[in-house]
């Protein structure tokens, strides 16, 4: 078979941007030329735009009519019910699900989930997944040429405490190069999967470590075009999680849209 | 970020909210990993509320396609929903299913061609005389936010009609929120992201869709 009957289902990395109709030769400087331009515009924003076209997939995959606004009602003003019958205690814990020892930097990230009110979300489901130490993830699709780790898989889940605390112990990521424009790297993110007590604050984001050089750089962060609201993706450095001759510790508060629901008296109550 | 002490003592007393933090693109890889039991979101059997085989077993499916036309292989969707008595599910067990235990909670991944499959029941009315409706919530790669939407069952005519949701749309619209019955039982819903069928998507209290007014 010649290079250009290429297998469309052989995907390697050096035909994959071919395969991605998204994916684009232009440079760096015109990506932040056509960030700039948008933040320049934009004042106060709390979400991403679906609409941003620095980062080329969005092009084709944004809705362009208005959001509906629309009240919840019934179903949508709970979420379903998550426990302990379906995470176990130890999928909280990254670095012991191999052989061995995974390699890399051993954190901790701890936080709250919260909504809108500062009620504590409780028992609630919370995934993660990202990229090993050396920017690779374990997905037929990554074929960015860095190693794979045997002991690492890069997936957790955890149910939330009574106070809305999550925990996970696993390994720094490392930033990685994608097909969005030439010499694109996205910072280090660890991808979070988020329930709330109402099915309409369903959300997931990507946590990120401080100082990150490529911010600036990258189009999914500066799809929040306000550094206030992009600052909130951020998790902080803490001391008091790390531990002595173990590992380094962040800490990341996360907050849902406000619950719609009527809360009885006694439900807000800060443990 | 830290949510300090003075934030949160201002929300619990009702004088300022909490800002959200943001969303983000599920991205590229949240859903296959060879080699490996159970890893990342997809997990076995999440897309089967009850087991296909079940004599009310419906099929629900779909295609996700993008501005183009063009099916998405790289989205994930999960639905909500009330059982077929319309009362709300609250038990635990969706990651491990047993067979038995309806959750009214899934999620399924679009496979090469963006077509979607869930075994489910058709959800009751929640009240006597409300349209019966899934709630559809859509993550993609290229895809900056989550977007929800509605699924409502094409049958009762006159409670879709009195729907406060679907009344509010003009027709054309309104026809991209209900599902298509086939001659099977399945249910059929197509998701377009954009473009002249563009799906109706929702937002709810509490969330923002800059330019998106």
């Amino acid at each position: 078979m010649s290079q250009d009957q290429h297998d469309p289902a052989e995907e390697s990395f050096s035909n994959s941007h071919v395969l991605d109709p998204a994916a684009t030769q232009d440079s760096q400087e015109t990506i932040n030329a056509e960030m700039q331009d948008i933040h320049d515009a934009a004042s106060g924003e709390t979400q991403p735009r679906v609409n941003f076209p620095p980062y080329r997939s969005s092009l084709y995959r944004h809705p362009t009519k208005s959001m509906h606004h629309a009240d919840p009602e019934t179903i949508e003003l709970w979420s379903p019910a998550f426990g302990n019958r379906d995470v176990h205690t130890l999928e909280s814990d990254l670095t012991i699900q191999g052989q061995g020892e995974p390699l890399g930097e051993r954190i901790v990230v701890r936080g709250k989930i919260l909504d809108g009110d500062g009620r504590p979300v409780r028992n609630q489901l919370v995934e993660i997944w990202q990229a090993n130490a050396s920017g690779r993830y374990v997905h037929k699709r990554d074929q960015h040429p860095a190693p794979l780790d045997p002991n690492f898989t890069g997936v957790g889940r955890t149910i939330t405490g009574d106070d809305g605390s999550y925990e996970f112990t696993t390994i720094k990521p490392a930033p990685y190069p994608w097909k969005n424009h030439h010499n694109a790297w996205r910072p280090a993110h660890i991808h979070f999967s988020l329930f709330g007590t109402d099915f309409t604050q369903r959300m997931i984001t990507q946590m990120y470590f401080p100082g990150d050089p490529l911010f600036s750089l990258d189009p999914i962060y500066q799809s929040i075009t306000d550094q206030k609201a992009r600052d909130r993706l951020v998790a902080t450095y803490d001391h008091n999680v790390s531990t002595h001759e173990w590992n380094t510790g962040y800490y990341w508060d996360i907050v849902l849209s406000g619950s719609n629901r009527t809360w009885m008296e006694g439900d807000t109550d800060a443990h | 970020m830290r949510i300090d002490q003075n934030q949160l003592d201002a929300a619990r007393s009702g004088d300022e909210r909490l800002v959200p933090t943001p969303g983000q693109t599920i991205g590229p890889f949240f859903g296959y990993a060879d080699g490996y039991d159970q890893v990342h979101l997809p997990f076995r059997d999440g897309n089967h509320l009850v087991n296909p085989a079940r004599p009310d077993a419906v099929r629900l499916t779909g295609t996700v396609y993008d501005g183009n036309g063009d099916p998405i292989p790289d989205a994930m969707l999960e639905i909500w929903q009330a059982d077929a008595e319309g009362q709300i599910p609250q038990e635990t067990g969706s990651l491990v299913r047993d067979g038995w235990t309806f959750t009214g909670w899934g999620r399924a991944t679009v496979d090469n061609v963006g077509t979607y499959t869930f075994s489910t029941v058709n959800p009751g009315p929640t009240e006597e005389g409300k349209a019966p409706f899934i709630h559809l919530v859509v993550f993609a790669r290229g895809l900056l936010n989550k977007l929800h939407t509605r699924i409502y069952l094409p049958e009762d005519t006159a409670a879709l009609e009195k729907d406060a949701l679907l009344s509010s749309l003009d027709a054309d619209r309104r026809s991209t929120l209900i599902a298509e019955r086939r001659a099977d039982g399945s249910l059929l819903f197509d998701v377009h992201l954009q473009g002249e069928k563009e799906t109706v998507f929702l937002q709810f209290p509490g969330i923002e869709y800059p330019d998106h007014a």
